[in-house]
């Protein structure tokens, strides 16, 4: 097997290679095939891995070559699985074959087919990168690539000048993240001088340097990749490439990099008290607001946009209370049925025949069934309402922020009552109701092809069955996950404990969610479904709350106004002043110079010839007083 | 000894006749005497060749060159506008501090022996014939050369240049 | 030229040193304060001739006959350069109708 662990990554890269090269050449069925294949071949050995950790509970670890040394530095090329990267292996390659194969029903027509398969293995092969590295540096290539293939998906159809800024939204927020990170690599270096996992993280463990510097700017990195504040801008924003890659890098994957770095340097963050507080108020308050938010967005694929900010500020509060597990495995399940929900709202847009505002859908339950019912699966699931997969996950991060701190647990239920509302609100305002779109729309409603559904109902299998490998030990339930990632996070758990619930709290606890989900559901079906309220049309005026919420809290504009117009401000500042005074009026001002100096001593060229001789007798005279006084000096 | 003064001070009294004369003629006429005690001067130096050369070339052909262009140019009289005043002082000043600086440049290089005949035969053309054409071969030949050149030139320049021919 | 050469013997090397030196600045006073050309051409023969002087001087003093040989080179760089100077002078005169140097100020810009 460890001989095999290279193909893993190289599969999606060969992949990327062949349909890049051929994608005006090879027919799409070939693409698709050659795409999606590769993409499976690799999960195949994803699986085979698993197993091999899983049994044998030790981490593979290949190294491949030293990929250069400076001074006592080395950096090795080399892959490390152990239990955290081979779940995300699994993630990576399965959701990602699933979402392959729904490319290619959903772009079958679009024109950059080839390229669109061409870039999804690439970032694939990126991803994979990321979470087989085992240092740092391999991370931070897988970082980067996926970075890149974010920005060259989210602004695939360029044409769209409004696509191709949100692309560069996205590049730009990244890079400050990522500077971040970068900083945080620094400064592993400068305090351990390695950025191997297996020197680091234990060096860590004993020595504790500068692990808050440390923390926090490896934080800011997670910030920007996984979109928290205030950071977050971006990903709403990055809806506007084709849904298979909201599912796949905007839901599914790549937003998740940030949590998957700081469970694999768990005991740094561990060891950070300040920083994982930090990290907790920073994930709650992106979960509330970027579920109020979602309240009143009528994008169908934006307000999945904020429920996953919303889900991933849920994944950095579990992060922050300690609770590494809960966090992982709400990216699990969280990629399950996102995946789901971002795919199915794919197929509804591909059946509305690219229409994605909700206001002109409605009614759809009985004419897209499948969409329908994966949707509804996915929509509890996310919902937190048992036994689906999002209230295992959901409700171990509740847990463990109560023990933290309960004020931190209103919160998270609070977000999670309107999660359920915002959700149910979007289905219902998708698929009950009257038919709101134009007439044409109607006759073209249709399911969607096979390639489409299959992946549809694998994943809502997954978001049904998922969270039993969860199941908390108060329902009398055996924790899978938790006993498979033990290894990882060993050493954290034993710092931080076990907390301490009464199994009645704990009860009361989850009831409590679960009443709230249940709740805001109901009122949902009243709102939308019972009584067909729609959301107003762009024109009208909105209560001021609600024009807060669907105006995102005028986050882009107050970014506009405290970093972009002070900038703009500055650069108008260089460019007038600076280049246009400084510089320019140095450089001519040399010019001018010049010209006004030849002009005074042009009047020294006589044209007299006697004068110049007398000049010259002067020089000489110079000359042979500074010769007489040079030697008689010597 | 007292040669050497004498003639030292008639070389420059006639020298600065030649710069100070109005007439270009008479100009000439003082530098060819200035030319003879130079002449004189290589004597005294037992540089006989020296003398000889300086005596035919200097006096009998160059300064005859002079005489002739004058007379080519037929300049004879003081038609030549007087510089002014301060013109004048400055350029004597200035060639007096010129002389003052070399001179003491000079001084600050050689010392002040007396100048010994050490070979009597330094000067004779049969000495200087053996090292002009033994270590100065090359630089003879190509003198050659530069005479014949300035020779062409001499001719190109002077020729009137012939009326453009009618077409 | 025994006796004559015999009388020298007693010159101090800086006095043909002060002479040439004398001489050399008449003839560079010369350029400065005539304007006709011939005259300045005749002060730059002067300004030669105190070298030449000089040079055989030290060849004298010295012992050895390449500063002798010099001066013979010089005396034929002279005769060039008063055959093509003089022509150009020819030339001047016949342009212009005048050897007043001030005349050839067309040099300026």
């Amino acid at each position: 097997m460890n001989q095999l662990i290279w193909l893993i990554p190289i599969l999606p890269l060969a992949g990327f290679i062949i349909n890049g090269l051929g994608r005006n050449s090879l027919s799409k069925s070939v693409i698709g095939f050659t795409g999606s294949l590769l993409v499976l071949i690799s999960f195949g050995l994803s699986i085979a891995a698993f197993f091999q950790v899983k049994s044998t509970g030790v981490p593979i670890n290949v190294n491949y070559f030293t990929w250069f040394a400076v001074g006592t530095l080395k950096f090795p090329f080399a892959f490390l699985i152990d239990q955290l990267s081979a779940i995300m292996l699994l993630i990576i390659t399965g959701v990602g074959f699933l979402i392959h194969l729904y490319s290619i029903g959903y772009m079958h027509d679009d024109e950059g087919f080839g390229k669109f398969f061409a870039y999804l293995n690439l970032f694939v092969f990126f991803m994979l990168l990321l979470v087989l590295g085992s240092n740092y540096l391999i991370l931070f290539i897988g970082w980067e690539g996926v970075g890149l293939c974010s920005y060259l998906l989210i602004g695939f159809w360029y044409t769209n000048p409004d696509y191709a800024d949100a692309a560069k939204k996205a590049f730009v927020m990244n890079r400050i993240g990522d500077l971040g990170f970068l900083l945080g690599m620094f400064c592993i270096i400068h305090f351990y001088n390695s950025l191997s996992f297996s020197e680091v993280l234990p060096a860590i463990a004993t020595s504790k340097k500068g692990v808050e510097i440390i923390a926090i700017c490896l934080f800011i990195g997670a910030c920007g990749k996984s979109a928290q504040l205030p950071l977050f801008t971006w990903l709403p924003d990055a809806m506007a490439g084709p849904t298979p890659v909201s599912a796949l890098i905007h839901a599914a994957t790549m937003v998740t990099a940030g949590i998957y770095m700081i469970a694999r340097s768990n005991i740094l963050f561990t060891l950070a008290t300040d920083t994982t507080e930090i990290i907790a108020y920073v994930g709650l308050a992106t979960a509330l607001i970027a579920a109020l938010i979602a309240l009143t967005q009528t994008d169908i694929k934006k307000v999945l946009a904020y429920s996953t900010v919303s889900q991933l500020g849920y994944m950095f509060l579990g992060l922050g209370v300690g609770a590494y597990t809960g966090a992982f495995f709400h990216v699990l399940t969280h990629a399950f049925f996102k995946a789901l929900l971002f795919l199915g709202a794919g197929s509804v847009i591909h059946a509305m025949s690219g229409e994605q505002d909700m206001r002109k859908m409605g009614g759809l339950k009985g004419k897209i069934k499948t969409t329908f019912t994966t949707m509804m699966i996915g929509t509890v699931a996310i919902a937190g309402i048992p036994p689906l997969a999002g209230f295992f996950s959901k409700d171990e991060i509740l847990a463990h922020a109560y023990a933290h701190n309960p004020v931190f647990w209103v919160i998270g239920v609070i977000t999670a009552m309107l999660t359920s509302f915002y959700m149910f609100r979007m289905m219902y305002l998708t698929f009950y109701g009257k038919f709101r779109g134009t007439h044409e729309q109607e006759h073209h409603l249709h399911e969607s092809p096979p390639t489409m559904t299959i992946p549809l109902i694998v994943l809502a299998i997954l978001s049904f069955v998922g969270g039993f490998i969860g199941v908390p030990e108060v329902l009398h339930g055996h924790h899978e996950l938790a006993a498979f990632l033990e290894p990882v996070f060993k050493k954290s758990n034993e710092i931080l404990g076990e907390h301490h619930l009464s199994e009645s709290l704990e009860y009361a606890l989850m009831g409590t969610s679960v009443v709230l989900a249940l709740a805001a559901m109901g009122w949902a079906y009243i709102k939308y479904a019972k009584n067909g309220s729609v959301p107003v049309a762009d024109t009208e005026e909105r209560p001021a709350l609600t024009s807060i919420s669907y105006h995102k809290f005028y986050l882009d504009e107050l970014y506009d106004l405290i970093i972009r117009k002070p900038l703009d401000w500055l650069s108008t500042f260089f460019y007038n002043i600076v280049e246009r005074l400084g510089i320019d009026g140095l450089v001519n001002g040399i010019g001018k110079g010049t010209i006004e100096t030849s002009k005074g001593l042009r009047l020294l060229q006589t044209g007299n010839v006697g004068f110049y001789i007398f000049i010259m007798v002067l020089g000489i005279i110079a000359v042979l007083f500074y010769s007489v006084f040079g030697l008689t000096k010597i | 000894m007292i040669t050497f003064y004498f003639i030292a001070f008639l070389s420059i009294f006639f020298s600065i006749l030649v710069i100070s004369a109005k007439n270009p003629v008479h100009s000439i006429l003082y530098l060819i005497l200035t030319f003879f005690t130079f002449t004189i001067h290589y004597i005294l130096l037992n540089a006989q060749f020296l003398a000889i050369v300086n005596f035919i070339v200097y006096m009998g052909a160059i300064l005859v060159l002079f005489l002739y262009t004058l007379m080519l140019i037929n300049l004879n009289k003081d038609s030549e506008p007087v510089k002014p005043f301060m013109v004048k002082l400055a350029g004597v000043v200035g060639g007096g501090i010129l002389a003052v600086a070399i001179a003491s440049s000079l001084k600050l290089l050689g010392t002040s022996n007396p100048v010994l005949l050490q070979n009597p035969d330094l000067g004779l053309v049969k000495n200087l014939g053996k090292v002009l054409f033994d270590e100065f071969l090359l630089p003879f030949e190509v003198s050659s050369v530069l005479l014949l050149s300035a020779m062409v030139g001499a001719v190109l320049l002077a020729t009137k240049e012939k009326e453009p021919k009618a077409a | 030229m025994e006796s004559l050469t015999n009388t020298m013997h007693a010159v101090p090397l800086n006095h043909y040193i002060l002479l040439s030196t004398i001489i050399f600045a008449i003839g560079v006073m010369g350029v400065l304060i005539r304007r006709n050309a011939i005259v300045i051409f005749m002060s730059v023969e002067l300004m030669l001739n105190s070298v030449n002087l000089l040079l055989t001087a030290f060849s004298v003093y010295r012992g050895d006959a390449t500063g002798q040989v010099f001066v013979f080179f010089i005396m034929a760089l002279a005769a060039a350069e008063v055959a093509v100077g003089l022509a150009i002078i020819v030339m001047i005169y016949r342009n212009t109708n005048s050897i007043d140097i001030n005349v050839l100020n067309r040099l300026k810009w």
